[in-house]
């Protein structure tokens, strides 16, 4: 697989400045992105996340340059996007891989002949094109479907020749643009673990745009979330994993949106367990029967013999009745339920 | 009526009418495909737009589209003469032929190209392909199957259109359908030519959708 060059991490190979992108339509221009800076550093898995709609598959056209910035600019590998003739932006397009949602194979090529395309327009001759065309597919798992057609193959096949077309011409980056929203989950993690891998061996930088938190958490290690046209937060996934400090990250942290942001109720009762009744998961089931969240404050249970023993102190929802609902439930498994009043 | 004259002359029209239209076939494709390539490409969401020319060429187009072949065939006579020489015989024939069925091959190519999936184009001009690669390496083979059913439906056009020609002695079987059958009341004849026709006809239908068929890796 050629040799790999121990890539410097933390330069940026990816620099984007003051990048803003405006549609002309009919009603009138519509603002996609405005004034983007981010960097994406040499090695690195990077993932670009947010809302349908947020403006991410432009921002990724606009890397390979696509689409062209109205405003800004985007540097690769120290090179101003905007300031490259027509040609030298084609020969610059062939160190930049790219994977799409619908995969764009060419239907009417077998899958070698597709591996074989981006070879043949950086010129190489058929006979090596063919060699190299061959250990990328071993390299994605596909050896043995080298003479088949595209629309013989399944979803995930179809991404992994899209991949290999991509490491094709030794890219130094894949921008992958909703690479595994078309896929069923367990070929999502296929797919993720290959583009991780090839990230891993030949340390060729990925940059991941997505809809979908879990991705971004399955294999980014930094990740920017835009929202309403611009970057909202940007940093290591476990940090905005663990305090996402925008409304925007909140959201895909917390997708159903249904996080609790005031628990200002302060009607608490402390539950006991005093062997009486069975180590069932009763405060799960409670908020299952009621559809009511309620706040653990303090729990110290054990399971001795398969009886509970302990407390846990639950700050009740604001609705009297539901608070009144919940510990009548409560007292009926068994439990010896009492109101505690400025517990928190 | 099977006598040796008229089979010889049934001979002569069926190979004239092979020739008047396929030679049209390939000249008209090598004016029509790259229109319909340019209109393609020139198009609002074509890979190099220019609203300009796409709107001036669709424009002439219409316009020798809507002309009736059978004016058209009289309008260019002088066009005709001076290429050929003569406006009568299946070479002649040749010239109206071919200005007619450009524009409505451009057409078609024009409509097989714009069935090629957007998001292939992208992914070519993701790699670095220049607008000419990405004509010649991906719009062009990914609409091969719909570009061949489309030229088996221009050439079974052209051969109508051939025999159309007939009533200004235009040569081939058309011809001697209406000298004839029309004029001189010979149904056997006419109905031999007719029958002439509908085989050329099927045959390169029959061809065409095999052709679009195997060459389809679609499926």
């Amino acid at each position: 697989m050629g040799v790999t060059i121990k890539m410097r991490t933390g330069t940026s190979l990816i620099q984007i400045r003051g990048l803003s992108k405006v549609f002309q339509s009919s009603s009138g221009d519509v603002h996609v992105l405005e004034d983007i800076n981010l960097d994406i550093k040499q090695g690195e898995i990077f993932g670009i996340i947010g809302m349908s709609g947020a403006g991410k598959s432009t921002l990724v056209r606009c890397l390979n340059f696509l689409e062209k910035p109205t405003q800004g600019t985007v540097f690769f590998d120290n090179q101003d996007l905007s300031a490259l003739s027509l040609k030298e932006l084609y020969k610059i397009r062939q160190s930049m891989g790219m994977i799409f949602q619908q995969f764009n194979l060419l239907m009417q090529r077998s899958v070698l002949r597709n591996v074989c395309f981006p070879l043949e327009i950086a010129g190489i001759k058929k006979k090596e094109a063919e060699e190299r065309a061959y250990e990328l597919l071993k390299l994605v798992g596909l050896s043995d479907k080298a003479h088949a057609y595209p629309s013989q193959l399944s979803g995930g096949q179809k991404q992994r020749v899209a991949i290999a077309r991509a490491l094709a011409n030794n890219p130094k980056v894949i921008l992958c643009d909703e690479a595994t929203s078309a896929l069923d989950p367990a070929t999502t993690q296929g797919v993720l673990a290959l583009l991780k891998d090839i990230n891993n061996r030949l340390g060729i930088t990925i940059v991941i745009i997505t809809h979908e938190m879990s991705v971004v958490e399955e294999v980014c290690q930094r990740v920017a979330i835009i929202d309403n046209k611009r970057i909202a937060e940007v940093g290591y996934v476990k940090d905005i994993f663990t305090k996402p400090t925008t409304d925007a990250a909140r959201r895909l942290v917390f997708p159903e949106g249904k996080r609790v942001e005031h628990f200002t109720g302060n009607r608490c009762c402390r539950i006991v367990f005093d062997g009486s009744s069975s180590f069932e998961p009763v405060i799960a089931n409670m908020v299952l029967e009621f559809r009511q969240t309620v706040n653990i404050i303090f729990a110290d249970t054990k399971n001795i013999d398969g009886k509970a023993f302990g407390q846990i102190v639950i700050q009740l929802p604001e609705d009297k009745l539901m608070g009144e609902k919940m510990m009548a439930y409560l007292r009926n498994r068994g439990l010896t339920v009492e109101e505690v009043h400025d517990f928190v | 009526m099977f006598d040796p004259v008229v089979v010889k002359m049934l001979a002569l029209g069926f190979l004239e009418s092979l020739y008047m239209t396929l030679i049209s076939s390939v000249l008209a494709y090598v004016i029509g495909l790259p229109l319909g390539i340019i209109l393609v490409v020139t198009d609002n969401g074509g890979i190099k737009p220019a609203p300009g020319l796409n709107r001036v060429l669709g424009s002439i187009i219409n316009l020798l589209r809507s002309v009736p072949f059978l004016i058209l065939l009289i309008t260019v006579i002088p066009i005709t003469r001076a290429i050929v020489g003569t406006s009568i015989g299946p070479t002649a024939t040749i010239v109206p032929l071919v200005i007619g069925a450009s524009p409505f091959i451009a057409r078609l190519v024009e409509t097989s190209l714009k069935e090629v999936d957007k998001g292939v184009i992208e992914a070519a001009q993701s790699m670095g392909a220049s607008n000419f690669e990405i004509i010649y390496k991906v719009m062009l083979p990914e609409a091969r199957p719909s570009l061949i059913l489309g030229a088996a439906f221009s050439v079974t056009t052209i051969l109508g259109y051939s025999a159309l020609t007939g009533f200004v002695g235009g040569g081939g079987l058309g011809d001697i359908a209406i000298r004839y059958g029309y004029y001189r009341y010979q149904t056997d004849i006419m109905l031999i030519t007719v029958v002439l026709l509908v085989i050329i006809v099927q045959v390169f239908q029959e061809i065409g959708m095999r052709i679009a068929k195997l060459s389809d890796k679609r499926k």
